[in-house]
């Protein structure tokens, strides 16, 4: 019998997701697990693996359409009944096969994280440090073989990743920068990447929702800096993970939105939704956009935990395997134009949240002191509010909380 | 370099042995007259007299108790089973005596019990056994299994001259159908070294004896199918040359094990064992048996066919093997 690919629902909210890229062509063999094809919605890029082994007989959605979920989007001719119907296979109303070992899967990308290997599969990936998830596996069932390895390590040879030292929050811009192939006549028309249309969608929606105001204030970072050159070194050699500023902005973010927790909010209608856990999102850019993956109550983790949770989530955003959950609830973001040299930005609000706020590059400027001129590492933050829920008056308040966090800073970061 | 056969091979090396060493013998079941069942020893009686070329009665126990005795006062009696499955009925013989002597007492047993084994040639279940296992699991004995021309008679050469009691497999189907140069000059081939018969990289087909040539014929039909075997010729059972399993699995990372006997209990289990035990990181997927059913060997031609590992099972296991 043919197996059904159906589009997954992919989050609660969600209710249609776009094909960004069909990995497998009619015709070609697939494995049950073995990526089939990338979508994308409004929370997350994934890619689906297929429900089931066979033949890829027909594609019935193509490239860049959007359609609903639950959408059949392909047909695979099944192959042996062991093989049979998976978890996923949408057939006709007949019972759904499912083998004892292999607990039901629905086609999210979490679901291809079943990794079949071998001893030695395992031994060359910890000697190489390698995360299996990433390999693609040829072998039976998926199964990642020595082949498969020696290709992935080949093919990681040549295209590097970003080294170890880059900071979790400091993703090396794209360096075509979105430019378009080539040009066939004075304009080029590209369709947008289905992401891009959801963010452009996004920022338009919350201009017009949010009352949004700015406000800027200039930090010293002298404390935060020699903290930085007193434990770096002992920070990442017992946790693995270089220390950067950015923790040190989500953990004062953190502690001030304790004490105002308005900023911690949303409006729905005429009632201030007051959240309990500070769940903060940061921004991740990617060659493809911006994605916001969310600490998830960062009020109750410590400096290192927040650290370790912008590392993982950056990396993760940067591999595609963020999950629908990564990107939800957040309370209260954070940006960092910084990255790339500007000095302060007034970011657009995440919608519902009520405010955020951008971390400009920490440079070496004369401020005054005592009346004289002394050089300081120096920050500009700025913070846009909805000021239908805040004014500048609070808003100010909790900027100047950050302020003092930052400039006396006195937490053990170890 | 003249071209033998695999029994002109052996008949060479042990006649060289004789010419060379006056205290080596030979003993068994109409082997002077008549030349030997598969004439391994004609033209023997003629060149060696009747003192060295000894004709026995049919009694497989006695002829091994007297050449234990000969060994053990100095002599290297080379005993000739008609068939190796007849060899069962000298079997205490074998492994509570000869096997046992130097570690008990301390005294040399210099002999070789040779014979051919095998099935492919429809001798029935009492003349087509390949009971090797049954020796490679008595400690104080050495167990060879040559497959080539060349190695039969560096190998008889190497076992006439060891101080142990060596078990020398000859597979009757090789006898007359493998033939390769062989030096005239004297030579040994070291018991216990295995060699590669083909270089490969991606499946490591570990066997001995007949199956040796099985294994290349796969190979070579495999070969145009993309996929690389590597054939280990173990030649010598007990002691077997682990060093040299253990380098073709690591290379490979995928392992065959091939041999004629049957299943269970047999050579494959115990390379298997030891593949396991120490170079568990270095596999890449199961390792796999293909051997004889656990059965006896049939008589009838289809059964036998059937029975027995050829190319075409190999080829179907490593197949599944690589797309592992």
């Amino acid at each position: 019998m043919a197996a059904k690919v159906i589009m997954p629902q992919m989050g609660e909210s969600v209710a249609e997701g776009t094909i960004v890229r069909w990995i497998k062509k009619v015709g070609e063999r697939v494995e049950r697990d073995e990526p089939l094809l990338e979508i994308s919605t409004d929370k997350v890029d994934a890619e689906i693996p297929s429900p089931a082994g066979g033949t890829l007989s027909r594609i019935l959605v193509k490239e860049n359409e959007t359609v609903e979920v639950n959408t059949v989007l392909a047909e695979i001719d099944g192959e042996a009944p062991d093989e049979g119907a998976g978890a996923s296979v949408a057939g006709p109303a007949q019972p759904v096969v499912s083998k004892p070992a292999v607990p039901e899967a629905p086609p999210t990308a979490e679901a291809a994280r079943r990794i079949r290997s071998s001893p030695l599969v395992r031994r060359l990936a910890k000697e190489h440090q390698i995360d299996l998830t990433r390999v693609q596996g040829t072998g039976e069932a998926g199964r990642i073989s020595k082949n498969d390895i020696e290709a992935y390590l080949a093919s990681a040879k040549a295209e590097r990743p970003a080294p170890e030292g880059t900071a979790p929050s400091l993703p090396v811009p794209p360096s075509s920068a979105g430019a378009p192939a080539a040009f066939t006549g004075p304009t080029q028309r590209v369709p947008m990447t289905p992401m891009r249309r959801q963010i452009a969608e996004r920022m338009v929606t919350s201009k017009r929702i949010s009352a949004h105001v700015s406000t800027f204030f200039e930090v010293e970072m002298t404390r935060v800096a020699e903290t930085l050159v007193q434990a770096g070194a002992e920070f990442e050699r017992r946790n693995g993970i270089k220390l950067t500023y950015t923790p040190f902005f989500v953990r004062a973010a953190v502690q001030a939105l304790k004490q105002f927790p308005i900023v911690n909010s949303s409006l729905d209608g005429e009632n201030i939704i007051y959240k309990r856990d500070i769940n903060i999102g940061v921004a991740v850019a990617l060659e493809t956009g911006l994605i916001v993956p969310v600490i998830k109550r960062a009020d109750e983790k410590n400096f290192l935990g927040i650290a370790r949770a912008l590392r993982d989530l950056a990396d993760r955003a940067r591999s595609k395997r963020l999950s629908v959950d990564d990107v939800q609830e957040g309370t209260f973001t954070i940006t960092n134009p910084g990255i790339f040299g500007s000095l302060l930005g007034t970011p657009i609000i995440h919608q519902p949240q009520v405010a955020i706020m951008g971390v400009g590059a920490v440079e070496k400027r004369p401020v005054v002191r005592n009346d004289a001129i002394a050089i300081r590492p120096m920050v500009y933050l700025s913070l846009s509010f909805d000021h239908r829920v805040l004014d500048g008056a609070l808003a100010d308040q909790f900027m100047a909380h950050i302020k003092v966090a930052l400039e006396n800073w006195d937490e053990s970061v170890l | 370099m003249p071209i033998l056969t695999h029994l002109e091979a052996i008949r060479q090396g042990i006649g060289e042995e004789m010419e060379r060493d006056s205290s080596v013998f030979l003993l068994g079941e109409d082997i002077g007259v008549y030349g030997g069942a598969f004439k391994v020893t004609e033209g023997m009686l003629e060149k060696f007299g009747a003192e060295r070329v000894i004709d026995t009665p049919i009694s497989e126990s006695a002829i091994v108790g007297a050449a234990v005795g000969a060994a053990l006062v100095g002599m290297r009696p080379v005993v000739e089973m008609q068939f190796m499955d007849f060899i069962a009925c000298a079997f205490d013989q074998i492994v509570n005596m000869a096997a046992k002597i130097h570690y008990r007492w301390g005294a040399k047993v210099p002999m070789v019990i040779r014979g051919p084994s095998g099935a492919g040639v429809h001798g029935g279940p009492y003349h087509s056994q390949s009971n090797e296992m049954w020796f490679v699991h008595t400690p104080g004995l050495k167990v060879v299994v040559p497959s080539t021309a060349y190695d039969a008679k560096g190998l008889i050469k190497a076992a006439i001259r060891d101080d142990n009691p060596v078990i020398f497999y000859e597979h009757k189907y090789l006898y007359r159908r493998v033939k390769d140069e062989v030096p005239l000059e004297d030579y040994v081939v070291p018991i216990g070294q295995a060699i590669l018969r083909r270089e490969g990289t991606d499946i490591a087909v570990i066997t001995y004896g007949a199956m040796v040539w099985t294994a290349l014929e796969a190979a070579a039909q495999l070969e145009k199918e993309g996929i690389s075997l590597e054939v280990l010729d173990l030649r010598s059972l007990l002691p077997y040359d682990e060093e040299a399993i253990l380098a073709s699995v690591r290379k490979c990372s995928k392992v065959i094990l091939l041999h004629e006997d049957t299943r269970i209990g047999g050579m494959a289990g115990e390379l298997a064992a030891v593949i396991a035990e120490k170079a568990f990181d270095d596999l890449d997927g199961p390792i796999v048996r293909v051997t004889a059913p656990d059965t006896p060997v049939p008589f009838s031609p289809p059964l036998e066919d059937h029975f027995l590992p050829n190319a075409r099972k190999l080829a179907e296991a490593a197949r599944k093997l690589a797309s592992y």
